[in-house]
């Protein structure tokens, strides 16, 4: 299997003054021809740069990059002509019309003025917006916008396409939408190099993930061994007497084998559990001594979760700064 | 795929993968296509946002009617005959305040994303640019229409005749093409539109005031003078007033004409440069 991205010790530096902020920090990538690969991680982990280095809107400060056999500096119009690009920061004209961009786009991929009139109608109709033909993109939902911008990276069938950030602040049944299309052009034959911040959506969508933290590729597996390394999920027990808290995390302890982690909320408490088919005997031993549990839920590990066992800290900092500060307030 | 295991309509996915199966791959647009569709673009943008034209149409109306009313009888003793003197440089100044919109233009296009989604096409990169370019020539020629109606409609009259005007606004527009290469580069660097408008500002009142468009440089201190003699746009003025008073200054057209080059040849290489390693 041919090698659809490959890198190799990537490096973008950004100097403004005296400052230098390594936004890439030596990410090699190697992702084969075909499915969808995941580049999982927090806001300003550099996914973005990556993405953008490898479709040649930015030139990498050191480091190498081939896009389906092609280096991404030397070769740029070769890349250019075979991929494309849709995300946070490569969208369409708003002033325009859905309809005006698709020709537009129909155009400068060398659709005649007919052609591309018809190329325009069927995208629209393919992705449900020809209702919407004719308005502004700048009135367009989120999820229309999403399709929309989806719509104008298939003009031509890109050999490999980069996704940026392609759910972030859809509702559930938009995200679901955007989730149907991404599955059918890779069931056409198209390799997508997807970012999230979502551990779901990796979860979901993505053969292989690639986890990437202050500029460097911290983990690769399939969502399944990243899964492994921090445990098959969380366990989340919410007891009606919380003066027993400490006696349910205890008989928890004991029968899965790993810490209770006591929340700020007096009756709750979660530990990570390797072995899921455990988890029902441990709740029903705990009925057995007479405790009631009010509520409890197997989750998958989060993204942060994830992240903790990776890394040994959130997954974003920041937020969690932001939300102790809250909470003293 | 044809059992999708995702809650949306089989339908939807099926007509998405139809839509892939038909896409044809012809070869992408020429140099000449693609910047004749960027040009449509800019006409498109004319079509949806008609405020931008407001700078257009207003503007030279204001300026025209205001100068002319308010300075024309201190300055040359009427306003019909101060209009005689200071239309050409009003039409002058006009245009060259327009010419800030391609800063603007390509300043908002990266905001917006629009800049990474062109730049990832596989079409000539500069068409984007010179596409641009088309668009704003049209804006000038329609602000320089304006300027002439309002002007003639208050009593404007042109010694050089329809021919002179046209000549003088096509100097114009000639000087003001090699003028947006100087934008692009602003608006390349600058970080937000409105910074580039404030930028914009502090450039073109100095170059547009302090010049020859509203009086005579010999009323002028001397140390002033000096400033507005070697200004581009009192070069510009003149050429143009000379062509409108029907006694043209081949010396003067030839200089604007050889500076429109000159400007041209120092800052397109840089503006593409910019534009081709923006990040």
């Amino acid at each position: 299997m041919s090698l659809a991205i490959e890198t190799t010790d990537l490096v973008k530096v950004y100097r403004s003054g005296q400052t230098e902020n390594r936004a890439v920090d030596g990410v090699d990538l190697a992702v084969g021809s075909g499915g969808i690969h995941g580049v999982l991680g927090p806001n300003g982990a550099g996914k973005t740069t990556t993405i953008r280095m490898l479709a040649t809107l930015t030139v990498p400060t050191a480091g190498e990059a081939r896009v389906l056999g092609y280096d991404v500096v030397r070769e740029a119009p070769e890349v250019r002509a075979r991929v494309a690009m849709t995300g946070q920061f490569a969208s369409l004209d708003e002033d325009l019309t859905g309809f005006e961009n698709l020709v537009l786009l129909a155009r400068l991929y060398g659709y005649s003025r007919t052609a591309a009139r018809d190329r325009a109608a069927e995208l629209l109709e393919a992705f449900d917006l020809s209702a919407s033909a004719g308005k502004q993109v700048k009135a367009y939902s989120g999820g229309m916008r999403r399709r929309i911008d989806i719509a104008g990276s298939i003009v031509v069938r890109p050999e490999l396409m980069f996704l940026d950030e392609p759910t972030t602040g859809l509702d559930p049944r938009s995200r679901n939408q955007v989730w149907a299309i991404v599955r059918a052009l890779v069931g056409a034959g198209t390799t997508i190099l997807l970012t999230t911040q979502y551990l779901e959506e990796a979860d979901q969508l993505a053969d292989r993930i690639s986890v990437i933290d202050h500029g460097r590729v911290i983990a690769e597996g399939t969502s399944g061994e990243l899964k492994a390394s921090v445990g098959s999920g969380a366990l989340t027990v919410r007891v009606a007497d919380p003066a027993r808290r400490t006696e349910v995390a205890a008989l928890l302890t004991e029968s899965l084998g790993a810490p209770a982690d006591l929340g700020s909320d007096p009756a709750s408490l979660s530990m990570r559990v390797d072995d899921p088919t455990a988890v029902a005997g441990a709740l029903a031993r705990v009925g057995d001594h007479g405790v009631r549990i009010s509520e409890y839920a197997l989750g998958q590990p989060s993204l942060d979760e994830v992240f903790l066992a990776l890394t040994g800290r959130p997954a974003d900092d920041q937020d969690h700064q932001d939300q102790q500060k809250e909470t003293v307030a | 795929m044809s059992t999708v295991q995702a809650a949306p309509p089989r339908t939807e996915t099926d007509k998405v993968l139809a839509a892939l199966g038909s896409s044809e791959r012809p070869a992408p647009a020429g140099p000449l296509s693609s910047s004749l569709t960027f040009g449509w673009r800019a006409l498109l943008k004319i079509k949806h946002v008609p405020e931008q034209l407001f700078d257009v149409t207003m503007f030279p109306v204001m300026f025209t009617v205001m100068f002319t009313f308010v300075f024309g009888g201190a300055i040359s003793g009427t306003p019909g005959e101060y209009l005689q003197y200071a239309l050409p440089g009003i039409l002058v100044q006009t245009v060259v305040f327009i010419t800030m919109y391609t800063a603007m233009t390509i300043n908002t296009d990266i905001e917006k994303g629009v800049f990474d989604r062109i730049r990832s096409l596989p079409v000539w990169r500069p068409s984007l640019l010179v596409g641009a370019l088309l668009g704003d020539s049209l804006r000038y020629l329609m602000a320089s229409t304006v300027v002439v109606v309002v002007g003639v409609a208050i009593g404007y009259r042109a010694p050089g005749g329809l021919l002179g005007i046209v000549a003088a606004v096509a100097v114009l527009v000639a000087f003001c093409f090699s003028m947006s290469w100087l934008w692009l580069i602003l608006g390349l660097k600058l970080r937000t539109p409105n910074a580039v408008m404030g930028a914009a500002m502090m450039i073109l009142f100095p170059l547009t005031f302090v010049s020859s468009v509203f009086a005579p440089p010999e009323t002028m201190p001397g140390w002033l003078r000096a400033f507005v003699e070697v200004n581009p746009v009192s070069l510009l003025v003149e050429a143009a007033r000379g062509l409108m008073d029907g006694v043209p200054d081949a010396g003067d057209i030839t200089l604007v004409l050889v500076l429109a080059v000159a400007i041209t040849a120092v800052f397109s290489p840089i503006a593409l440069r910019l534009y081709n390693r923006a990040s």
